[in-house]
């Protein structure tokens, strides 16, 4: 595909998947180019050792951003992505892993200082343990803050608003109430088949499918389905008479035994103005 | 609190303890919400322990619920000093996905205007970092320049500050041709003067150094650990700017040059956005020089609507009209990381589509994450009046650092 788009170019991703692929070998689950991003899948327990490998012998020496993402739908919901930055050969990396709530990532601290906020804001977010960050703390929610917010099953409005309370003189939390429900507009056309699915549910055990009731033995219809005759239509006689006369109504009835009416009398042309009294200058 | 126990000549049998303040959130040289809690030793910083998120508003979350075009106002809101320049990166990204051709004209404008975000954001920033360690002229006058940048922002617009103007395939309207001219007079007369001017007190002068030089060093090796970016990065001696290793739009057309500070200290760090001022003035003036005339949208009717006049004219255009601005336009599922040189250092999105008229997810990479979370070994063994010339020097805004 030709590139008409202006974004960022890098160098060159030529022989870039197949060199980090030879190289990373087992530790590479599943490596990918797409829009021009070169995207590698890596086993969770392995991630700092196939980190270690591209920051040493592959030269992506700044680890920029990492990334959660929340898949409801997969049995491993969440995907941390990791961006790394080569200086030196000016270019960018996405490496990925998987986790669920309850498998740790090894951690990246490690080998960059900077990892520390960054999986603390995905443990945050997202609820995605790292094992290893000695300081897994809370960083962008308030103090206090329960739940992990940006996964898809969190609310947009979340669960508890706050506000100053002139009474107790202090900020009080109190559940979420909203005035007017939340707009979220439906895109989707019924008639491309939407799948109304709210997240998570595809991941409850599928009830099995109810056995199909007997198929009841149709009834004989005898009314036909179609009304071809004025009688069908279901009418009474008077509306069968009614429908029975197609055509409508006639113009009404010429007073004078139908003869055509003449064309009215011309007007007559007005009198001719009297020419008006002259103005006089002493008149005035 | 760790208390220490140490025999002393000066305090004999007294019990020194190392105590605990908080700075912030609510305090001028905080740049923000941005709360500091800072154990020190007598006057020394042993460990600083940063806490933001106060300003947390999940704009990413708000983004995956909102089209792609009603998303982009979010954007300038992040960075606030900077607007444009968050905008450049997310229709790059959305562009990227959909490989949308932008028009030649729109590129120019796009990096005019992106320079002229940096001009206003420097003069915020070098004016406050400036009245931190106690000048108080020059702010005055820096802000004068930084009126005049938002004055053209608003003439582009109508906006001043959230100018929501760049849009995937271009930009949402043409400026007039006495806008440009009047930027380049502005280039040629009022702002070197007033910003030379603003600079000769200060570059040079005795208590401005004596606050700055050799404050946080910063190597090269830790500037690359630590994810530097920006000013910060160049200041400790990487030349490493986005717009001319990765050039996006055209800057690969532009002459500038990247300034790169020698020691890594503060006032290489004030220096390098000094620096960058007079740069990114040489990058206007050739974009005015050179902007071809042309359309400044993709005329790509299936992302970018049709102006109000073609609709009263055109059926096909009033549906187009009508689509994009309920449903919005699709992107198809992929996912892209993108990110620009904003004024404070990498600026990224990180763009997860599903085929939808939705960004499934939308990370948004600040520059003041990373930077802030260095405050802890910048600051360490440094003076307490220090940790204001190190923040002033950091640049933090955080509408974008707290997203």
């Amino acid at each position: 595909m030709t590139v008409l788009h202006s974004a960022p170019k890098i160098a060159s991703n030529e022989g870039v998947l197949d060199t980090l692929t030879k190289a990373l070998g087992d530790k590479l689950v599943a490596g990918k180019e797409e829009y021009g991003e070169i995207v590698l899948t890596i086993a969770r327990d392995r991630i700092e050792d196939a980190m270690r490998q591209l920051r040493d012998e592959h030269e992506y020496q700044q680890l920029m951003e990492i990334a959660g993402v929340d898949y409801p739908s997969r049995p491993e919901r969440f995907e941390v992505v990791y961006m790394l930055l080569s200086v030196t050969r000016n270019h960018r990396l996405l490496v990925k892993v998987t986790a669920a709530e309850n498998t740790p990532v090894p951690t990246v601290t490690t080998l960059w200082p900077v990892a520390g906020w960054l999986e603390r804001e995905v443990f945050d977010l997202y609820g995605v343990i790292f094992a290893g960050n000695h300081d897994l703390r809370r960083i962008l929610t308030d103090y206090g803050f329960e739940g992990h917010p940006f996964r898809k099953d969190f609310p947009l409005t979340g669960y508890v608003e706050l506000r100053y309370s002139e009474e107790d003189k202090r900020v009080v939390y109190e559940p979420v109430q909203l005035a007017q429900d939340l707009r979220s507009f439906d895109f989707m056309s019924p008639w491309e088949g939407a799948d109304y699915l709210l997240p998570g549910d595809e991941k409850a055990p599928a009830a099995p499918p109810p056995a199909p009731p007997p198929p009841p033995a149709a009834p004989k219809v005898e009314t036909p389905k179609t009304t071809d005759k004025p009688a069908d239509t279901g009418g009474d006689a008077k509306a069968n008479e009614a429908a029975a006369d197609k055509q409508s109504a006639g113009a009404p009835a010429a007073k004078d035994g139908g003869k055509a009416p003449e064309a009215p009398a011309p007007t007559e042309s007005k009198p001719a103005r009297k020419p008006r009294a002259k103005k006089t200058p002493e008149g005035s | 609190m760790s208390v220490q126990l140490e025999a002393s000549p000066t305090t004999g049998d007294e019990v020194i303890s190392n105590y605990t303040i908080n700075f912030g959130p609510q305090h001028p040289a905080a740049h923000g919400v941005l709360r500091l809690v800072l154990e020190l030793d007598g006057e020394i910083i042993e460990r600083v322990d940063p806490h933001v998120g106060l300003l947390h508003r999940g704009t990413e979350k708000l983004i995956e619920h909102k089209t792609y075009l009603q998303a982009l106002p979010y954007f300038d809101r992040l960075d606030y000093c900077s607007p444009l320049a968050m905008e450049h990166s997310y229709v790059l990204a959305i562009e990227k996905l959909l490989n949308l051709e932008v028009p030649l004209r729109a590129q120019y404008l796009r990096v005019l205007f992106a320079e002229l975000t940096r001009i206003c954001n420097h003069m915020l920033n070098i004016g406050s970092h400036v009245m931190d360690v106690g000048a108080m002229t020059p702010n005055l006058w820096l802000f004068e320049i930084r009126e005049d940048c938002l004055n053209f922002f608003e003439r582009a617009s109508g906006a001043r500050m959230h100018s929501a103007w760049y849009r995937p395939g271009g930009v949402h309207q043409d400026v007039p041709l006495k806008l440009l001219t009047d930027i380049a007079d502005w280039l040629d007369t009022r702002l070197p003067r007033l910003f030379e001017d603003a600079m000769s007190l200060v570059v040079d002068n005795r208590i401005f150094k004596q606050r700055n030089v050799d404050i946080a060093i910063v190597s090269k090796e830790d500037a690359l650990k630590w994810g530097f970016s920006g000013p910060m990065i160049r200041g400790s001696g990487i030349p490493w700017d986005l717009r001319k290793s990765q050039p996006y739009d055209v800057y690969d057309r532009m002459d500038f040059e990247i300034p790169v500070g020698t020691r890594g200290d503060c006032y290489d760090r004030f220096m390098v956005r000094v620096e960058e001022v007079r740069q990114s003035a040489k990058i206007m003036k050739q974009c005015l020089a050179e902007m071809p005339n042309g359309p400044i949208a993709s005329l790509d009717r299936k992302v970018v609507p049709p102006k109000r006049g073609e609709m009263k004219q055109s059926m096909e255009a009033l549906i187009h009209h009508f689509k994009l601005y309920t449903e919005g336009f699709h992107v198809p599922a992929g996912e892209v990381y993108v990110a620009t040189e904003s004024p404070k250092g990498e600026f990224g999105v990180y763009l997860v589509a599903d085929g939808t008229n939705k960004p499934y997810r939308c990370k948004i990479r600040p520059t003041a994450f990373s930077h802030l979370q260095a405050m802890d070994f910048m600051c360490k063994g440094h003076m307490l009046p220090d940790v204001t010339a190190i923040i002033g020097a950091i640049d933090v805004v955080f509408g974008e650092c707290d997203r």
